[in-house]
């Protein structure tokens, strides 16, 4: 069984959409030789990075890779020293966060970043309110947006939250308040999913319920997961990438990354002593 | 065309003298604001307290001046401290609202308790005798006071950004304003850290007071009348900032005087235009974070 | 801070059967209806201007600061914007209202108007400067505007009076029926009705998508930017409104008292309606109605005995709800019935 998504209802856009050939190629992300230097630190060093439509693939590589920088990079957290962020075809490199939301770029936060005064059901609607452009709505009572309340409702279903839905956020189980980081990032009808570590800090007990989640998103969303529990990486991408000091030092498939020398080396030979760091 | 002259060196003069005080007080509120990510408002407080002090040193029990600036520092320095353990360390990290709250209140608190001990009136303030007059410095003569202002706060300053500098207490109090977490987990016992620096900052805030009390007179409302000025110093200059406060604090006092010299019609108004302007250009102050 | 959008402990724990759609609908439903003891402020309100009589321009007072108070909750509970400087608009509509009347147009209503607009017009200008900044940044910034339009009305003597304020205020009756009389009826009345207006307002922007959007940038700022959401345009907005708002409940003191000084833009004011707002409640659009008039009528009371010692008690007290009462009085009663 797979999620439901609808069709994304795409809002105005206020930047006219630069079309280039990678949107014929399918990608749903790509970064063309993408740099970030803090002084001179570097921590993205040309990162040329493809992901493709309703892709499952992983980004891997020891503690201090890069990875955080790079999903900062990507969501427009922070401004690349050089280099290209293309989402779904259309260059996105100096558009703001919202705007690149708003063209199909959606993300799970590592440390859970939640409403956690406000309900489930809340939650997820503030997210599709977003997406639908009537959040800034001052007319009709959010209570009376039943569209938009049946669709958060309906999702939170789908991901078995539907009895949570008018609990506080904060009142649920933390392997919960992983599923509504992922129900959100949902709420915006994504094309490209980000996750995070979405497993951090899960008691392994509740995270089979949170990769059975992934295992069902709809095919049609390109999936990036940034992990650090190699299990979990396994189990759900197709296609790795393995990022060490700023920089791609591979990518295939779980096959052959398992089997890389170089990458059991620097990334697998440090798992046995690094685990569990952050 | 030498009147002219005369009049910038005179606002250049007056005007140092004024920013040394500004500085005093405020580059333990811009330390304060930096480190702990307090808003402390209620720092002319400290200010006032040792105005209140010096004034009553030595115009009540005729303690000679220089015993009763150091008597400002302690007790203001003491004082504080107080405050710190018991009320200010309850909300490090907290809720800002909080902290604009309580710190308020103090300042509500200390109107009406400088009313009740000294009575509604502004406290006047007398050099020694050996300060009073003028000082002929060979091409002109400047008046005393403002002198030794300028002295013993630009010793004041050196002194502190030295210590900054080359102590381990000052590498501490760095090493927290520039990354707190960072600071924690390399050992250093912030709490105590957080007393002390505050304590510091708030005793120089006193000394400020004290030897400004000419220029920014000790009355009842002085926390609440003085207070825009320490922000805009520590705005300015940018928060955590040490020597950031210090070039605003000279670009204040200095404007400041110009400005009630030149246009004494527009008064204030036209720092606090200033203000904005540059905040405008610089939201985070001149030496600000991002 | 707040706990609206929070579920009622009142709501069945846990229920056994799976939630329909339509509960959930229902439960959102709920929130905006009004609700019973909602009436409750504007009963009091009314009960007092037949029980007190002679006190009814205090009551005009209290109520135009409740406006305030709600406006500065709008910036502070909802949007979360800590504001030191929240006077400049107070202090913007009545200068406008009170300059007007001065100047031969007495006409209330559309000198209230003005001065809601040239508030609104003062917050949308300061919020573009000031917002883009947030913290302890911001609260300075929020100070300086409101001391740069002091000094701006100590200076232009001319035009608002300066240090002695601005006198000789004429104020039409209203509709050009309803004078203003020496008993403070009209006064009185004529705040309740625009009270209530505002209020209203206020209440339907609350729980408006936006409003309920405001409540998420205060609760996360970060996942609001995450979610595609505008926050700084959003906070600008209300930022813009809550200034208009301000400059109502300013004009109305100014047409209802005949006086405007410079104590409408000092960080007195600014500081005493977060007061008054916190000891009501945060953040809950009724703290203003509860916290204000205790506020001012125990002022009111003390002030008569010696001013400067009620300073020290009101600053006393703000210290102790920080220490012991946060969330004020709808806070400490909501703990209670838990």
């Amino acid at each position: 069984m797979t999620i439901e998504t609808r069709a994304v209802e795409t809002p105005a856009i206020e930047t006219p959409a630069i079309r280039t050939p990678a949107a014929a190629n399918g990608l749903a992300l790509e970064t063309r030789g993408l740099c970030k230097s803090f002084g001179a630190l570097t921590v993205a060093d040309q990162i040329n990075f493809r992901l493709e439509r309703g892709a499952r693939q992983a980004l891997i590589g020891p503690n201090g890779a890069g990875k955080t920088t790079f999903v900062e990079l990507v969501t427009g957290g922070l401004r690349p020293s050089a280099g290209q962020i293309v989402i779904d075809g259309a260059d996105v490199t100096d558009l703001p966060q919202a705007v690149r939301v708003k063209r199909g770029l959606a993300r799970t936060f590592q440390i859970t970043a939640l409403f956690r005064r406000l309900t489930t059901l809340e939650n997820v609607t503030l997210a599709i309110a977003e997406r639908d452009g009537v959040a800034g709505g001052l007319i009709r009572p959010a209570g009376r947006h039943n569209r938009v309340i049946e669709e958060a409702f309906a999702l939170l279903e789908t991901l078995g939250l539907a009895d949570d839905a008018l609990r506080p956020v904060s009142a649920l189980a933390y392997g919960r308040q992983r599923l509504v980081e992922i129900a959100v990032a949902l709420g915006l009808s994504p094309k490209v999913l980000l996750l995070d570590e979405p497993a951090a800090g899960v008691p392994s007990g509740e995270s089979g319920l949170i990769i059975e989640v992934i295992e069902r998103l709809p095919p049609d969303i390109a999936v990036l997961i940034i992990e650090h529990d190699m299990d979990l990486v396994f189990r759900l991408a197709r296609r790795i990438t393995v990022l060490v000091q700023g920089r791609i030092l591979v990518e295939g498939p779980p096959d052959a990354i398992a089997a890389d020398p170089q990458v059991r080396q620097v990334y697998l030979g440090e798992r046995e002593h690094g685990r569990g760091g952050r | 065309m030498s009147n002219t002259f005369a009049a910038f060196v005179s606002i250049g003069f007056h005007g140092l003298a004024f920013a040394m005080v500004l500085y005093l007080i405020s580059v333990g509120l811009s330390v304060t604001m930096g480190m702990m990510g307090f808003v402390n408002l209620a720092h002319g407080v400290f200010a006032m307290l040792g105005g209140y002090v010096l004034t009553s040193l030595m115009s009540r029990m005729g303690v000679p001046f220089g015993l009763a600036l150091i008597a400002a520092f302690l007790a203001t320095a003491l004082g504080s401290l107080i405050l710190e353990r018991l009320l200010y360390r309850r909300l490090y990290g907290g809720d800002e609202l909080d902290q604009v709250l309580l710190t308020m209140g103090l300042i509500f608190m200390s109107v009406a308790a400088a009313t009740y001990v000294w009575g509604p009136l502004q406290q006047p303030m007398h050099p020694p005798r050996w300060l009073s007059g003028q000082l002929d410095f060979g091409f002109r003569s400047f008046p005393g006071y403002r002198s030794f202002l300028i002295l013993c706060g630009a010793g004041l300053v050196i002194g502190l950004w030295l210590g900054l500098e080359r102590t381990r207490f000052g590498m501490k109090v760095r090493a927290a304003v520039d990354n707190l977490r960072m600071a924690q987990s390399v050992g250093i016992n912030t709490s105590r850290l957080f007393a002390l620096t505050f304590a510091l900052g708030s005793g120089l805030a006193g000394l400020g007071g004290a030897l400004g009390a000419d220029l920014l007179a000790i009355n009842p409302s002085y926390a609440l009348d003085n207070l825009v000025y320490f922000l805009i110093v520590v705005a300015v200059g940018g928060l955590g900032s040490i020597r950031g406060p210090f070039i605003a604090a000279v670009l204040i006092g200095i404007a400041d005087t110009g400005f009630k010299y030149l246009l004494p019609e527009l008064g204030a108004f036209f720092i606090y235009a200033l203000t904005m302007a540059l905040l405008l250009w610089r939201p985070r102050g001149l030496f600000g974070r991002a | 801070m707040a706990t609206e959008g929070l579920v009622r402990p009142r709501l069945k724990p846990a229920p056994r059967a799976p939630l329909a759609p339509q509960q959930a609908i229902d439960a959102f439903a709920r929130r905006h209806r009004y609700r019973w003891w909602e009436a409750l402020p504007w009963a009091a309100a009314i009960a007092a201007y037949v029980l007190f009589p002679s006190y009814l321009p205090l009551g005009a007072q209290i109520l135009a600061t409740i406006l305030f108070a709600l406006s500065a909750d709008l910036v502070l509970g909802y949007a979360g914007i800590v504001t030191l400087g929240h006077a400049a608009f107070f202090g913007t509509g009545a200068y406008t209202a009170g300059i007007l009347a001065v100047h031969g147009w007495g006409e209330p209503i559309t000198g209230l108007l003005a001065g809601t607009a040239t508030a609104a017009l003062i917050g949308f200008v300061s919020g573009w400067i000031v917002l883009r900044t947030t913290g302890l940044t911001l609260l300075m910034q929020t100070l300086v505007v409101a001391t740069l339009l002091y000094e701006a009305a100590n200076k232009a003597s001319w035009l608002t009076g300066g240090d002695d304020g601005l006198q000789g205020m004429e104020v039409w009756p209203i509709f050009g029926q309803f004078r203003f009389d020496m008993f403070g009826r009209t006064g009185y009345l004529y705040c309740l009705a625009v009270l209530f207006l505002c209020w209203l307002f206020a209440r339907h922007i609350v729980y408006s998508p936006f409003g309920r959007s405001l409540t998420g940038i205060r609760e996360n700022v970060r996942r609001m930017h995450a979610i595609g959401a505008p926050v700084r345009r959003r906070r600008l907005i209300i930022y813009t409104i809550a200034a208009g708002l301000a400059g109502t409940a300013g004009a109305l003191i100014a047409q209802t008292t005949g006086f405007v000084g410079l104590s409408f833009l000092n960080l007195e004011r600014s500081g005493g309606v977060l007061i008054m707002l916190i000891i009501g409640g945060v953040g809950r659009l009724y703290g203003a109605f509860i916290g204000v008039p205790l506020y001012m009528i125990a002022q009111n009371r003390f002030s008569e005995i010696e001013p400067v010692y009620w300073y020290f008690w009101i600053g006393l007290l703000m210290v102790l709800v920080v220490v012991f009462a946060r969330g004020g009085i709808l806070g400490l009663s909501e703990r209670l019935r838990r």
